[in-house]
């Protein structure tokens, strides 16, 4: 009978009566799925604004109350003096200074034209960025309104306008969860599958019983394999838990089929958990193999497209995703998930990650050493 | 020739430049018990490390149970058996475990592995805590629990680095005739201890010092050589020696 079921049985033992690798696989998708999609939301609400009004008049009034009544600002100064206002800023109690000048209505009547002023906190650059967009948006409807209301049509059909319509392919509703949940479900699997690997094999250098099992004619290949294996079901089995919550919290079913992300997963772990493997034999005690896959993590996630666009990134940086892991399976997640895309339509990242498992694997195998 | 179960040569191990086995030489026969004696630091643990294969020697010869420790390392690990300083069972997992966890990766037949465990247990007289983990046992019974698994699969040779250490006497006595019944079987002990009074019971002592071998010979010949009445006092003689550093 081959060593390898030995390993196995071993390996599965010790993880079953560690509470706290129990706690990791049950209760932390659990909670990530449920709290992280809430604080990932990119719309931004609660912008708090300072309105310097010179004017005081109808016009200004209306703006002033379109302006609040969006729903993504918070009036949180309301004054004719701007250094007022100013001072709000630097207290970091508004974000946003919109400033609109004496003479704001008549000149509307009058000129046809008025000029209003937007400061912009860019401390937080997110923030600022788009809570300027929002505002722009407010104060060309509103334009667009006064225009309407104001101007003979006459004159107004002289200029033409270009209006645009935008319908949302394959997340109709740009519903964010659909986009975030499926994004991080892989951070969580990839986070407990490197973490899981990385600390078990110097887990044994540790405690000494390396030395034990490399004096034994074990096959390096099946002792890679012993701790890979017992991972491997463990990354499947937290995938279904995270499949099961996107399904009872956000209503989450994949347009495609889940065989085709199983699949995926399936390769993806052997990826991760090769990797985490590599990390372990190279470490020499928990702590430095947990930094080093700590950093990893950092830069798969921050690289992962997630959070950031990859497409927005500079070329050096799109250049580093390719060589990402979790830029592969986030994308094809979201393909299947949202677009419904088959085997056949994820074949390139597929064949990739299929690359990058027999390398890393094999490697820590070569780097698994039994005589020093 | 055929009775040399370990035959060293010179062995060395540098590292980065400081030499901890400075080209050791002996023999051992089969079905000896040899102990490896020097103080801390005197390079037994690393010289012990290469003829297990765990370390690469730097340089010299050392065949181990017919074969050569460069090239066929791993039909050593077939033949040898290793108790370590440090305690290396699995204690999260239980008495039985253990003995099928090791006795497994050694390829020993399932059938085999059940009937050599139920006759190990009974001569531990550990049926009540068989199914026990090994965390919950006291030291004593780890350690000889550790040397019989170490010997679980009938090595030729068995080395164990200091496997008493922190041992109370009783135990220690237990376990120095779990040693002989094993010499009886023909297996090959190669030991290091720090008590004087163990290597008494040796057939051939070595005494390394700055990892070199000063002394090598029975107990009894080196007694008379260094005109002392116990192996303590021969011991001290050669370990003043010492110019290395804890």
């Amino acid at each position: 009978m081959s060593p390898l079921k030995y390993i196995l049985q071993k390996e599965f033992k010790q993880i079953f009566r560690d509470p706290a690798i129990i706690r990791v696989i049950f209760i932390l998708p659990i909670i990530q799925l449920i709290v992280l999609p809430m604080a990932a939301d990119y719309e931004i609400k609660n912008i708090n604004i300072a309105i310097v009004d010179r004017d005081h008049s109808t016009s200004s009034g209306r703006l002033v109350h379109t302006i609040t009544s969006s729903g993504y600002f918070r009036l949180v100064d309301y004054s004719s003096n701007f250094n007022q206002a100013m001072q709000g800023v630097d207290n970091d109690k508004a974000d946003l200074i919109l400033e609109l000048p004496q003479g704001f209505e008549s000149d509307l009547y009058a000129r046809k034209e008025t000029r209003v002023f937007l400061a912009v906190n860019a401390i937080n650059g997110v923030k600022a960025n788009l809570g300027a967009t929002y505002l722009r948006t407010i104060i060309q409807n509103y334009n667009n309104d006064f225009r309407v209301a104001v101007l003979t049509p006459g004159r107004f059909n002289d200029l033409p306008v270009i209006e645009t319509t935008s319908s949302n392919w394959y997340n109709p509703k740009m519903n964010y969860t659909f986009f975030m949940v499926p994004g991080i479900l892989v951070l969580l699997i990839t986070m407990i599958a490197l973490n899981l690997s990385a600390i078990n094999i110097v887990r044994e250098k540790e405690i000494g019983t390396i030395e034990q099992i490399n004096v034994t004619p074990i096959k390096k290949v099946h002792f890679i394999l012993g701790k890979l294996i017992p991972f491997w079901i463990l990354g499947l089995v937290v995938i279904t838990i995270g499949f099961l919550i996107s399904w009872l919290v956000y209503g989450i079913i994949p347009l495609g089929s889940y065989l085709t992300i199983y699949l995926f997963a399936a390769v993806y772990l052997l990826v991760i958990l090769g990797l985490g493997l590599l990390i372990s034999t190279y470490a020499e005690n928990q702590q430095q193999s947990m930094l080093i896959s700590f950093f990893l993590l950092m830069i798969f996630v921050l690289m992962g497209g997630l959070y950031t666009s990859i497409d927005s990134m500079p070329e050096w940086a799109q250049w580093v995703t390719k060589f990402n892991p979790v830029a592969y399976f986030i994308e094809v997640m979201r393909r299947v998930v949202l677009k419904g895309s088959g085997l056949k339509d994820i074949r390139q990242p597929m064949l990739i990650m299929l690359g990058f498992a027999l390398v890393i694997n094999y490697w820590a195998v070569l780097s698994y050493r039994k005589r020093s | 020739m055929n009775n040399k179960v370990i035959i060293v040569e010179k062995l060395t191990k540098i590292f980065n430049g400081f030499t901890a086995v400075d080209g050791i030489s002996f023999e051992v026969e089969k079905g000896e018990i040899f102990g490896f004696l020097g103080a801390n630091g005197a390079g037994k643990t690393t010289a012990m490390k290469m003829l297990c294969g765990l370390s690469m020697p730097t340089s010299g010869k050392a065949i181990i149970a017919g074969f050569d420790v460069y090239r066929e390392n791993e039909s050593i690990k077939k033949n040898i058996g290793y108790m370590s300083q440090k305690f290396s069972l699995y204690e999260d997992l239980t008495i039985k475990e253990n003995i099928r966890f090791y006795a497994g990766i050694y390829g020993i037949e399932p059938k085999v592995i059940k009937t050599k465990t139920a006759l190990l247990i009974e001569q531990l007289s550990l049926e009540k805590e068989a199914n026990m983990l090994v965390k919950q046992l006291p030291l004593g019974w780890k350690q000889k629990l550790a040397f019989s698994v170490a010997i679980f699969h009938d090595p030729q040779i068995v080395f164990l680095d200091e496997p008493t250490g922190g041992v109370d006497p009783i135990t220690r006595r237990d376990f120095w005739n779990m040693i002989y019944e094993a010499a009886a079987k023909g297996i090959t002990v190669f030991v290091t201890t720090h008590y004087m009074d163990e290597a008494e019971y040796c057939d051939r002592v070595s005494i390394m010092v700055d990892g070199q071998i000063d002394a090598m010979d029975t107990p009894g010949n080196l007694k008379r050589l260094f005109q002392a009445e116990s192996m303590d006092h021969v011991f001290l003689q050669i370990a003043r020696k010492a110019k290395r550093a804890e």
